[in-house]
């Protein structure tokens, strides 16, 4: 049984490092951020079976592949906090000889990141093929990946979501960030999906719906049930209905914080809302 | 002049195939990855004898370029298939993003390149593949001349660590660099010593440029004729070295002068020992459809061109 007091205690802390990363440089993306903050502590500190340290190859331990990579804040603060680097690094985020860059990248040497992500559409393909990997080399473990929603309108998804389901890819668990927002609005405005569950399922992949992508429990279970899904012939997806912004009541409800820094002031809200927990860096 | 002989027309694209196979049986890190041109790229004998090591993803080569990528994570050594202007241009931001800046081991591996290609015309015959590919940070790219020396760099490129862009083409062309010759990444190979001309050649010129070396020997003109394999890193050594003794310089290659290595070249000498020089190249330019003669010959690719530019570019010393 999970330990939800202390899990919650890390989902403030985390949604707290979002806020001051951002704001110290005025840039990067805190909505998406805080909506996936529940996502990356269910993955890292209940799912995943991962080594001590961090190996490029990642041999016999899940492996997670960010697609969407503006959301790194998130990604940082929760490799920080499960210590594949020093907590304090984090405010170094987005500053020049930094390994925080704004996208997360291998190229500065970031422990626990293995692709560069960024330009979008790309990550799927990428666990697709450390899954491959995996499967040559007999290790049963499972390759997990997230990408955003308007990330799909990318053409290469849907290559690789051809392939994946045709070449029965059953080791690798995909997350679709299912917040319904992108830059220019709502991703219905910009260019509706219709149903993305029916696409996946279409594709020939076992898709799970997860209503409640911001609640620690449902997201344990169902990761959980998907794991139990793994090696019966076809790849897995969650759609995975999250709130943009969680956690920050100003920053819900719209997109404007996709890629918006709170000032001085709306920082104090926000932190407000958020208390320290596990001290912040 | 040295000698050198042709040991029978055969195209680069089969040397890839026959290196690929044998990478197949001594390295079993070794993975194939083809986007539905199988017959094109010569990988069945590899397939044949690896098929748990081959992955076909159809016609879909931005995914292809991602699973490439995602396969060096522990520890693979993927060779994809498909043509240059497939491989390089149409999955440019994929090469760029997840391998490159990423630093996966990939091999990007390109037939059909340039005009040679012939009949099917400019949407596949890619004359800026080279330019696209030296200008990422990190990517080692690599012309070979003949069957021999492709099946040789295609063997060499699996010991060496980080991406590699390899590329041959379709047409059967001389083969007569030595079978057993090791290849060396980076480091090109004087095939005629000359005082009065460099010339330096990469892939299917390189035979262009012995023959007309060989002409201009007739008329008392010495080129050192110099193959430069590895457009990056490009030689600059042996570059050096060789004007410094002739005094001037033709670069040839079936690409566009935009990007190509006597631009590459051009930049060195420039910065380390300004020297004139004519560009064997095409100019700006897309192909068309055509035999891979007529096409060499109407986009001044082959001997002829060569000669004059030689000759050209000694009045201007």
């Amino acid at each position: 049984m999970p330990d939800f007091n202390f899990l919650n205690t890390v989902v403030s802390q985390v949604r707290r490092d979002i806020l001051r990363m951002v704001h110290k440089v005025n840039s990067g993306h805190p909505g998406g951020s805080l909506g996936c903050t529940e996502f990356f502590i269910a993955l890292y500190y209940e799912i995943m079976k991962l080594n001590q340290g961090f190996d490029m190859n990642g041999s016999n331990e899940d492996l997670f592949f960010l697609s969407n990579g503006h959301i790194s804040p998130v990604f940082y603060s929760v490799l920080a906090r499960k210590g594949y680097f020093p907590v304090e690094e984090l405010s170094t985020f987005r500053l020049i000889d930094s390994r925080l860059q704004g996208h997360p990248t291998t190229h500065e040497g970031l422990p626990g990141v293995r692709v560069a992500s960024g330009s979008l559409g790309q990550g799927l393909s990428v666990a697709i093929g450390a899954a491959l990997s995996k499967k040559l080399n007999n290790d049963d473990k499972t390759v997990f990946t997230l990408m955003g929603d308007g990330e799909l309108q990318e053409g290469q998804n849907w290559e690789a979501i051809m392939f994946a389901a045709a070449k029965k890819v059953d080791n690798l668990i995909a997350t679709v960030d299912l917040n319904g927002k992108q830059i220019d609005g709502s991703t219905d405005d910009v260019l509706p999906m219709g149903d993305i569950a029916a696409k996946f399922k279409a594709f020939g992949w076992e898709v799970m719906v997860l209503e409640k992508g911001n609640d620690l429990k449902s997201i344990i279970d169902t990761l959980k049930t998907a794991q139990t899904k793994t090696g019966n012939g076809q790849p897995i997806v969650i759609i995975m209905h999250t709130e943009m912004g969680n956690g920050v009541d100003y920053m819900m409800h719209t997109h404007a914080w996709h890629g918006k820094a709170p000032n001085d002031e709306q920082l104090q809200t926000a932190l407000a809302q958020n208390p320290e927990t596990l001290g912040d860096y | 002049m040295k000698k050198y002989t042709d040991q029978g027309k055969v195209d680069t694209r089969s040397g890839f195939g026959a290196g690929l196979t044998e990478l197949g049986r001594t390295n079993p890190n070794v993975i194939a990855l083809c986007a539905d041109l199988i017959g094109s790229l010569k990988m069945q004998d590899f397939i044949n004898e690896n098929p748990e090591r081959f992955f076909q993803v159809g016609i879909a080569e931005a995914n292809m370029m991602g699973i490439a990528a995602g396969l060096t994570i522990g520890g693979k050594i993927p060779f994809t298939g498909t043509f240059a202007n497939f491989s390089t241009g149409r999955v440019y931001d994929q090469i760029r993003q997840s391998i490159a800046y990423s630093g996966k081991n990939v091999k990007i591996c390109a037939s059909h390149a340039g005009v040679t290609l012939g009949e099917d015309g400019a949407t596949h015959q890619i004359l800026e593949d080279i330019g696209l590919m030296k200008m990422l940070p990190g990517m080692t790219v690599i012309n070979p001349c003949d069957f021999n020396q492709t099946k040789a760099a295609t063997i060499a490129i699996a010991d060496y660590q980080g991406p590699v862009y390899l590329r041959f083409g379709r047409p059967k062309v001389a083969n007569f660099t030595p079978e057993d010759m090791p290849f060396e990444i980076g480091k090109g190979i004087v095939l005629n010593p000359g005082n009065d001309v460099t010339i330096a050649a990469t892939g299917h010129l390189v035979w262009e440029a012995l023959l007309a070396a060989e002409a201009l020997e007739s008329e008392g003109i010495h080129a050192e004729v110099i193959n430069i394999h590895t457009i990056k890193p490009l030689d600059t050594e042996l570059l050096i070295e060789s004007v410094q003794k002739t005094g001037c310089i033709v670069s040839a290659e079936e690409h566009n002068y935009l990007g190509g290595l006597g631009e590459s070249i051009a930049g060195v000498l420039a910065s380390k020992h300004p020297t004139p020089q004519e560009f064997v190249a095409t100019n700006d330019t897309f192909g068309e459809s055509g035999t891979p003669a007529q096409l060499m010959e109407k986009y001044g690719l082959n001997k002829n061109a060569i000669m004059a530019a030689a000759k050209k570019v000694m009045n201007r010393k």
